[in-house]
């Protein structure tokens, strides 16, 4: 591959490395968490994680681990920085992004510390391009102290069910309403709209739903403005985990398989629009 | 009110439902004793559409909400075993619940209003050609016609029947694309003409009625008298009955109506111009038979699309009770009826319940039954 005929040398300057044999595996995973223009890139020797935020309100995390990379190389513990996310997906898909099967673009993306910007080398055919984007002063993302001990109740459903379901929500309704329960309605979704509310309901032994553990009888309200961009990790995913915890904290994580069928994760946290204990 | 649809039939109302939101904004759901009836009118009452389905009883609801539940067809027949709507009278809510695949169910509550019952007046038995054809045939004639096209002219002779795009007699000539399409008597399942009549409506509602007719194959029954009256088309099977109610662009009777130019002759058309020609002369005399002074069409009321109105906006209201004032040096004016209704509603100060033709009168006092 042309790209790997690069100076071993230069490899010496940068603190990180990571190259992709084909670049939609990482970003079909960016266009899933691209609802703002800007993401914080935090590398670790375990992978790349994404992330980008919302008003503090809502966050969403793309994780590609290490072993989904061709090379994977970190100097550092741990190297952070903030890129444009529009310009970078732009120049991953700069050879026109065709799904003709076989040809992909190949991506050795590289870091050379603070300061430095975000150099892309791509190649498709036999054609180089490089590509090197400013990098920003990471922001310290939120940290939403959603940790498992405190998940009071927790399902996984197979995406294909909510899919149906998200792509029908009222829109002129303010507000997703998530109800979890151990007794009826189990897992409800409702929507308050303009012209009457709407409940989707999903029985914890339905074979949509895998996983079913709720303790105690929780409603919580979130902004369906906040949800909606979850819609399109939603649609790359197979299964989806929904967890919320004592505060009402949801926490959403999309299971996603590659273009070769390795797994890959995105995670949403949103905080609730409004305390309703029990309905 | 509280019935249930189940199985494919969950398709064919989410179709009806879906054709009558081409017509208007709002939907009418009225229990009758034959059944449920589901209606629409667009806002200028220039077209109508009534399904009557299977049980009990009267209000309205919001089409757009309606339309929510089932915006997603495609899944909707996969996935919906059966639909439960039914009515909290006390609430004023009206409830679907869809019982789908997988143990999933979805229930939406959606407001209404109580209103008075929306019924066109229309007796389409009484209408001089009857027509029959299988869905198909319309839908492949209809694709010939740019989707932006608002209205269609349909004429016929003894043996043939013509659509044709129309245009505005101040359009400029020079560019306008005319095309006509010609189907022959054979190709329709009945085909009886009594007037060589030929009558312009709005194509859009039409392509709303066309696309429940195909999913469901059912044949349409087209029904027209003269320019002015309305034009029917319907469609019916053992368990429901849709019926379409167009209006149609009336010829103004107090002026000489150039007769749009013949087609180009050809072979076929050769032994037919003569009628034609003459088909054309006799859609213009004056309207209403048997009902007295002609009482101009409902002017007033226009169709709401821009090419039709372009020439009627400009004139006020009252002006349009006068069809005889001429208006030199301009074309005549051609102006959509709008559809007698039999109830009174709202703000329709200008309307009257005037028949047109020998129609039945239906009673335009809301609290009298009428059907």
């Amino acid at each position: 591959m042309p790209l790997s005929t690069q100076s071993q040398a230069d490899d010496e300057q940068y603190v990180l490395v990571a190259s992709l044999d084909n670049a939609r595996n990482l970003s079909n995973l960016l266009k899933a968490i691209t609802f703002k223009d800007h993401a914080i890139f935090s590398a670790t020797p375990n992978g790349l994680k994404v992330t980008v935020e919302e008003s503090k309100c809502l966050q969403a995390n793309a994780f590609i681990q290490a072993e989904i990379f061709q090379e994977f190389t970190i100097r550092e513990d741990s190297v952070g920085f903030q890129v444009n996310l529009t310009v970078l997906l732009d120049c991953l898909s700069i050879f026109g992004g065709s799904t003709v099967p076989g040809v992909s673009t190949a991506l050795r993306m590289c870091y050379r510390g603070y300061g430095y910007p975000l150099t892309l080398f791509l190649e498709e055919g036999g054609v180089v391009t490089v590509c090197k984007i400013n990098t920003q002063e990471p922001e310290e993302p939120v940290d939403f102290e959603f940790c498992s001990t405190n998940v009071t109740n927790k399902v996984i459903l197979q995406s294909e069910s909510l899919k149906e379901a998200f792509s029908e929500l009222d829109m002129t309704s303010e507000v997703l309403q998530i109800t979890m329960s151990p007794s009826q309605p189990y897992f409800r979704l409702s929507t308050f709209g303009n012209s009457g509310n709407a409940h989707y309901d999903y029985p914890k032994d339905s074979d949509m739903m895998e996983l079913f553990r709720c303790d105690k009888t929780q409603t919580n309200r979130y902004k369906m403005s906040l949800l909606k961009p979850s819609t399109k990790a939603l649609a790359l995913s197979c299964k989806v985990s929904v967890r919320t915890d004592s505060r009402g904290f949801l926490s959403l994580q999309y299971l996603v398989r590659n273009d070769d069928g390795q797994i890959c994760f995105v995670e949403y946290f949103c905080c609730p629009d409004e305390e309703v204990e029990e309905e | 009110m509280d019935c249930v649809v189940t199985g494919g039939n969950v398709k064919v109302l989410a179709k009806a439902i879906n054709s009558l939101s081409r017509i208007g904004d709002e939907l009418y759901v009225e229990p009758q004793e034959e059944g449920l009836a589901l209606r629409s009118v667009n806002s200028s009452r220039s077209a109508y559409a009534c399904f009557l389905f299977a049980p009990l009883f009267f209000s309205r609801c919001r089409l757009c909400s309606v339309q929510a539940v089932f915006r997603s067809l495609a899944t909707l027949e996969k996935t919906v075993e059966k639909c439960h709507i039914e009515l909290d009278e006390q609430k004023n809510r009206l409830t679907f619940t869809l019982h789908c695949k997988h143990g999933l169910m979805k229930t939406h509550n959606l407001s209404f209003q109580d209103s008075e019952s929306l019924q066109a007046v229309f007796d389409k038995d009484s209408y001089a050609n009857v027509f029959r054809c299988n869905p198909r045939l319309l839908v492949d004639t209809v694709v010939h016609f740019p989707p932006s096209l608002e209205e269609v002219t349909v004429s016929v002779s003894d043996e043939r029947m013509w659509f044709r795009n129309h245009v505005e007699e101040d359009a400029d000539q020079s560019k306008a694309m005319l095309t006509e399409l010609c189907l022959a008597s054979e190709e329709f399942d009945h085909f009886g003409v009594k007037a060589h009549n030929g009558v312009t409506f709005c194509l859009k509602e039409l392509r709303g009625l066309l696309v429940f007719a195909e999913s469901t194959g059912l044949p349409i029954s087209m029904y027209f008298d003269e320019p002015g009256s309305p034009v029917v088309l319907s469609l019916t099977d053992s368990v429901l009955e849709g019926n379409f109610v167009l209006a149609t662009l009336s010829d103004d009777p107090n002026h000489p109506c150039t007769p749009p130019p013949p087609p180009p002759p050809d072979d076929f058309m050769n032994d037919d111009i003569d009628c034609y020609l003459i088909a054309m002369d006799t859609s213009i005399a004056p309207g209403p038979s048997g009902a007295g002074p002609p009482t101009p069409p409902l002017s007033d009321s226009l169709c709401s699309k821009p090419s039709a109105a372009a020439n009627h906006r400009t004139r006020p209201h009252s002006e349009e009770e006068e069809d005889e004032t001429a208006d030199s040096g301009r074309p005549p004016n051609k102006k959509f009826c709008s559809l007698f209704f039999g109830s009174v509603l709202p703000a329709s100060s200008q309307m009257t319940t005037q028949p047109v033709t020998s129609q039945q009168v239906l009673a335009s006092d809301s609290e009298e039954d009428v059907q």
